[in-house]
């Protein structure tokens, strides 16, 4: 029995896990990816940290690993209550294994949000998030004439970081015009630093970044060989369209939290700005549940400097409620003055990049939507008619969200189909309707029978 | 360099690097096809959440190239309707 385990090693729990085991818990961090730092800190296998930010916060913590067991290649599918975890372990001969522990930390961070569009499911189209991996991760730029296209700061990162790679990004389409977001941006020194840094590289690469534009089709037929960018009115509805020639689009509409063990162990949760379901937390991180805690990504999309904050203050708060070293009171003063700043600005890049509804009317009939089952935008039309108003009951007769991902792609436009069919935008409860996966990962039956202590 | 083999084709790919990169890396950007509309599928999220990219590794069915590290002589197989 372990005193905590800390599900997920990017920023957050990368801070969580060694802030409690420097307070002297018995910690496991275990998480699905090859090499710690999640998505934020994702890096090739022989990394200097050259292309990333603050990457010396993320070396400091990786130093501190030996004071903690820390399982890589590790997939948690289940967590019962009381705690128990159940993973899968290695990317190919996967084996059962089990870790009971007395506090959990979930620090699962988000994947892109995605809006279907015609074509989308060409080989080529990828997620702004995806492209952005294989370059950090692999160093494989994802194409050589590359669309980045989508909303919210994250399209900056990824095209420059492409440019750099050597790949043409023919150009940048942000679907908002967030005019008012840069004073916002003025107030964070380091913020403003990385936005400045961007713009140079846009002009030194010489990427077009066009604000009020969007990818509303993408046009090939075994892989994508040019895509439609449109500009936008005010609600996302095109306006004048023109084709661009590409062989990858990397695309993203911000990101969904991953929730499904949160949700499992029944914690509370609610919209947040972005329109994205996240887990309710208190001033230490606390969810609904006791002994569960959550922070990052989980606890509102808010980026990689937060969920550091985030964390360290879990694995404190987890640290003193198991009678561990109490921290110290003007640490833990700097760390909530710093989280309520970076929250505040999260809200207001919440606020300046949200998702309109004209982007649904991309969408023909045989627009894929849930890519899995291949159901399209007419079947859940149909779904609508027999009464599916709510994205739960459009999944059971469409089959939107029944595939092999389990709605985490579909599952956020299905909510706005569904409740566009009434007039209304997706609220919570839509959200947490195709949000609940009893099982977090696709098992082999002989698994559910077997699983063993590490 | 190392080589993993694709459908008989020597690809190569180095050290640390996922099966689904080295064959983006090679130009390879789809290896299976749709079990109903029988479509060409590859990397979409590229972080193990899509399931898209799903391949088969040395007779091993239903793996995700993104996630999977290439290892020297892996013989890798996509083409069968979700495989």
């Amino acid at each position: 029995m372990r005193d905590v385990v800390v599900i997920g090693a990017g920023p957050a729990g990368l801070a969580a896990a060694v802030a409690a085991a420097t307070a002297g818990l018995d910690v496991a961090l275990i998480d699905a990816g090859r090499r710690p730092g999640g998505q934020f800190y994702r890096h090739h296998a022989a990394e200097t940290g050259r292309l990333h930010h603050d990457w010396d916060a993320f070396v400091r913590l990786r130093d501190a690993l030996d004071r903690l067991t820390y399982l890589p290649g590790h997939r948690v599918w289940h967590v019962e209550d009381g705690f128990t975890v159940h993973a899968l372990a290695g990317d190919r001969d996967e084996r059962p294994v089990r870790i009971d522990a007395r506090a959990v930390v979930v620090a699962t961070g988000a994947h892109d949000r995605s809006l279907p569009f015609p074509g989308w499911d060409l080989p080529g189209v990828l997620t702004a998030g995806g492209a952005q991996a294989l370059l950090k991760g692999d160093r494989v730029p994802a194409g050589k004439r590359i669309v980045v296209a989508g909303t919210g700061p994250f399209l900056l990162p990824v095209a420059t970081g492409l440019a750099r790679a050597g790949a043409t990004v023919a150009g940048v389409f942000e679907a908002n015009r967030p005019y008012g977001f840069a004073r916002h941006v003025a107030r964070h020194p380091g913020k403003a630093r990385e936005g400045a840094g961007y713009a140079a590289l846009l002009a030194r690469h010489r990427i077009p970044y066009r604000t009020g534009h969007a990818v509303v089709a993408a046009h090939g037929d075994d892989r994508i060989e040019a895509v439609t960018v449109a500009r936008l009115d005010r609600d996302w509805a095109p306006v004048r369209e023109r084709v661009i020639a590409c062989d990858t689009v990397a695309v993203g509409y911000g990101f969904t939290p991953q929730l499904e063990i949160p949700l499992q162990l029944g914690c509370a949760t609610r919209m947040d700005a972005d329109g994205s379901l996240i887990v309710a937390v208190d001033v230490t991180q606390r969810t609904s549940v006791p002994g569960v805690y959550a922070a990052g990504e989980t606890t509102g999309v808010g980026g990689a400097q937060l969920s550091l904050v985030e964390g360290e203050l879990a694995g404190l708060a987890v640290a003193e409620a198991a009678g561990g070293v109490a921290p110290d009171p003007a640490d833990v003063q700097r760390l909530l003055a710093r989280r309520r700043r970076l929250r505040a600005f999260a809200g207001a890049m919440h606020a300046a990049y949200p998702v309109r509804p004209g982007w649904m009317d991309r969408l023909r009939d045989d627009t894929l939507v849930c890519r899995c089952e291949e159901v399209t935008r007419g079947r859940l039309a149909e779904a609508a008619e027999l009464g599916a108003t709510d994205p739960r009951s459009a999944k059971l007769l469409s089959r939107a969200g029944m595939g092999w991902c389990q709605g985490r792609v579909c599952g956020y436009a299905t909510a706005w189909l569904a409740a566009g069919v009434c007039g209304r935008l997706p609220g919570a409860d839509d959200l947490r309707g195709i949000a609940r996966r009893p099982l977090a990962q696709p098992l082999r039956l002989g698994d559910l029978a077997t699983d063993d202590q590490p | 360099m190392s080589q993993i083999v694709f459908e008989g084709r020597p690809v190569p790919f180095h050290p640390g690097q996922s099966i689904g990169a080295a064959l983006t890396a090679a130009g390879i950007r789809s290896w299976r096809t749709t079990r109903s509309g029988g479509r060409p599928r590859g990397l979409y999220c590229g972080i193990g959440v899509c399931f898209d990219c799903l391949i088969t590794v040395n007779g091993r069915p239903s793996l995700r190239a993104c996630m999977v590290e290439a290892r020297e002589g892996d013989v890798v197989e996509g083409g069968g309707r979700d495989a």
